[in-house]
């Protein structure tokens, strides 16, 4: 999951981070109100939202009155960037910045360590300064073991080039970060930028970081970090029923079991549904060992997208019994009733394979359709899709 | 021949006593693998009963259990809060080959038990969040369906468990030396790369189905390890072409991000390789028929 950057600012006071006040607010008069309660005589009014490119669309803005920082406010919340509906903005102090610098740490899933990145260029993105002036970024593989103790933490700013009465100042700020990236179970953790203010402090001006969902049961205060405002209304209810569901645009609503063989179905759904005009609507997979009532559950969620005409079930049962994907499937179909309009295209393979076709041939539903193949199945929702 | 687990493999599972271990270990046990044991050290001294007459023994570690059965192998059926301690025991026991199949284990005790095993260089890690590896025929760890296909002369290695089994159905006609799933997790122990490897030096594996999808650059990274050191004929898919990008599909690595890890790159290095690169995972497994059919 990834953070907002006041969340993000938030954690990174817990751990000791050097960051400016900052408050987050929802509409132009709290943001009024929190320009007051911070009080320094310019503050920054940021857009917060979860991509990056903000500031060219004009979702940051400096106010130099209480006023200005009201009005900004009014014209960020509301804005659409990169098809990001801003529902927040973060009120930030203003700051005397002397030097812009960038660090990261994160998976290094190639070396399976973590990789630190640090450069005395920080600021602008840095992919771009990545390619355009490589040497000017030091990359530091971490021990997931040590992490970034004194040493390490000398050997990046080092490696960055910082001069030494600098270096001392950054050094310690990186091993808090470290904190923040060991502690709260996080997989990103970057500052962009990383300043030097005129008086010679550091302060952490940006942050991003994303949390590792599967370490949530030992950080019970993530819960709290779920945006609920911006999620889809069918993730977060496929999210309740513990179904792995996205929400995609388009008509071929898609149900299978194991992550691989869902993004193949999609695959395979967009294929085949170029000659017709349609896509894949939603990636579902209902996983391992489902039960009648988890497959009822998926077909639940999808039915509710209005944009679905058609639906494919695609199973090849490893675990997974076909037997029990047909019961959910007649099941379900059976407590909707006359609202079941949207025809199904069901393919089963494997696991108890017969069984489950046995039980859907008896059902002999007239929504339902039986394919023998994945290729055939996906052709099949995607032409009845299309009708 | 087979890579990583013949018919001599002694096969212990850690957490055979919880639902999932029980299911698994019957299963692994009726498709002729040698469970020896479990660990369990609640339960040490006592015996478990499965279905066909075969009573496993349960020890207190996995020292214990090596020890007293010889095993070689481990199959982790541990929950998520538990497995970095368990993996650990089967690497401080010397273990040569440990495979995590629970899924959900945070990417921060992954690196941790994976540099831990790395620096002790002794045991092989397969996962986590994997289904497993089967030699069909020989022995099966994990949760592959054993039933899906015979023994034959093809290699397999992928992401996917659903996808692994979807491909053996395909290619059941000609059958698999070995088929291994490495799985979906960011941070994992056997690599592509690592299975290519011993697929290319197992005499009886005639060719390769590499199966990747979405995220990270390991297909990328297979792919030139195939330019530079493969002679037996690779056959690649890859999933996720649809995926949009920034949102997770499933698999905890498996996201694109910016310009990377996206399907499209990892055909399009596959092919530069001089791998051919199914639409679907039938085609795919037509592309390997041609092939067989050549050789």
């Amino acid at each position: 999951m990834d953070l907002f950057e006041y969340q993000a600012r938030d954690i990174f006071e817990k751990h000791g981070v050097p960051v400016l006040p900052g408050a987050v607010a929802e509409d132009p008069a709290s943001a009024r109100e929190a320009a007051e309660r911070i009080g320094t005589p310019v503050v920054v009014v940021k857009a917060q939202v979860k991509t990056g490119g903000r500031g060219k669309a004009g979702g940051v803005k400096v106010a130099k009155s209480l006023d200005e920082a009201e009005q900004y406010a009014e014209q960020i919340l509301g804005m659409d960037i990169k098809g990001h509906t801003v529902h927040r903005v973060m009120i930030a102090a203003g700051a005397d910045i002397a030097e812009e610098y960038y660090f990261s740490l994160l998976l290094d899933r190639a070396n399976r360590t973590y990789l630190a990145m640090c450069s005395k260029e920080g600021g602008m993105e840095i992919e771009q300064l990545a390619v355009e002036r490589p040497e000017a970024l030091a990359r530091i593989a971490v021990d997931p073991n040590v992490g970034i103790d004194d040493a390490k933490a000398k050997e990046i700013v080092d490696a960055a080039g910082f001069d030494a009465e600098t270096g001392e100042k950054i050094a310690p700020v990186l091993q808090k970060l470290w904190a923040v990236y060991r502690d709260e179970d996080a997989t990103l953790v970057e500052v962009n930028p990383l300043v030097k203010t005129a008086d010679g402090d550091i302060f952490a001006l940006d942050g991003k970081v994303t949390i590792d969902e599967n370490a949530d049961f030992r950080h019970e205060d993530h819960a709290a970090l779920v945006d609920t405002k911006t999620e889809d209304p069918l993730e977060a209810k496929a999210k309740a029923m513990d179904l792995n569901y996205v929400k995609l645009d388009g008509e071929v609503g898609i149900i299978g079991n194991g992550a691989g063989l869902v993004m193949s179905t999609l695959d395979v759904v967009a294929y085949a549904g170029e000659e017709h005009g349609v896509k894949p609507a939603n990636f579902l997979d209902i996983g391992g060992g489902a039960s009648a009532e988890v497959m009822a559950n998926g077909l639940d969620v999808i039915l509710g997208d209005d944009q679905v005409k058609s639906v494919f079930v695609n199973v090849f049962g490893g675990i997974t019994a076909c037997d029990k994907v047909a019961e959910g499937i007649v099941g379900a179909l059976s407590k909707l009733g006359e609202n079941a309009t949207k025809p199904l295209v069901v393919r089963l393979d494997g696991n108890k394979v017969d069984e489950g076709r046995a039980i859907l041939t008896e059902a002999n539903h007239p929504l339902v359709t039986l394919a023998d193949t994945m290729d055939g199945g996906a052709a099949k929702a995607a032409e009845l899709a299309a009708n | 021949m087979s890579i990583f687990l013949d018919k001599n493999s002694k096969v212990i599972v850690q957490g055979m006593t919880g639902s999932e271990g029980m299911k698994h270990s019957q299963r692994m046990l009726d498709s002729g693998t040698q469970v020896v044991g479990g660990v369990n050290p609640r339960k040490a001294g006592q015996s478990v009963e499965f279905d066909g007459g075969r009573s496993v023994p349960v020890f207190g570690s996995v020292a214990d259990a090596m020890k007293e059965t010889g095993a070689t192998v481990s199959v982790l059926f541990v929950p998520p809060k538990f497995a970095k301690d368990a993996v650990i025991e089967a690497v401080d026991a010397g273990i040569e080959l440990a495979i995590v199949i629970t899924e959900g284990i945070p990417a921060k005790d992954a690196a941790e038990f994976f540099n831990y095993a790395k620096d002790k260089g002794t045991t092989r890690l397969i996962g986590p969040n994997c289904p497993g590896i089967i030699s069909p025929g020989q022995s099966n760890a994990g949760i592959i369906p054993s039933n899906i296909t015979g023994p034959g002369k093809l290699g397999l290695v992928s992401k996917s468990g659903t996808l692994t089994y979807q491909m053996m159905y395909e290619l059941s006609d000609i059958g698999f030396t070995t088929a291994i799933g490495i799985g979906g997790d960011p941070i994992i122990g056997t690599t592509h790369i690592d299975a290519l490897e011993a697929f290319e030096n197992d005499p009886e594996t005639a060719a390769v189905v590499m199966i990747g999808e979405i995220g990270g650059d390991a297909e990328e990274r297979a792919a030139d390890y195939i330019k530079a050191n493969m002679t037996k004929p690779v056959v690649g898919y890859v999933a996720g072409f649809t995926a949009p990008e920034g949102k997770t599909m499933g698999h905890a690595g498996a996201i694109v991000s910016g310009s990377s890890g996206t399907a499209e790159a990892k055909k399009a290095a596959l092919e530069a390789a001089g791998v051919k690169v199914g639409k679907t995972p039938t085609e795919t497994a037509e592309l390997m028929r041609e092939i067989i059919k050549g050789l």
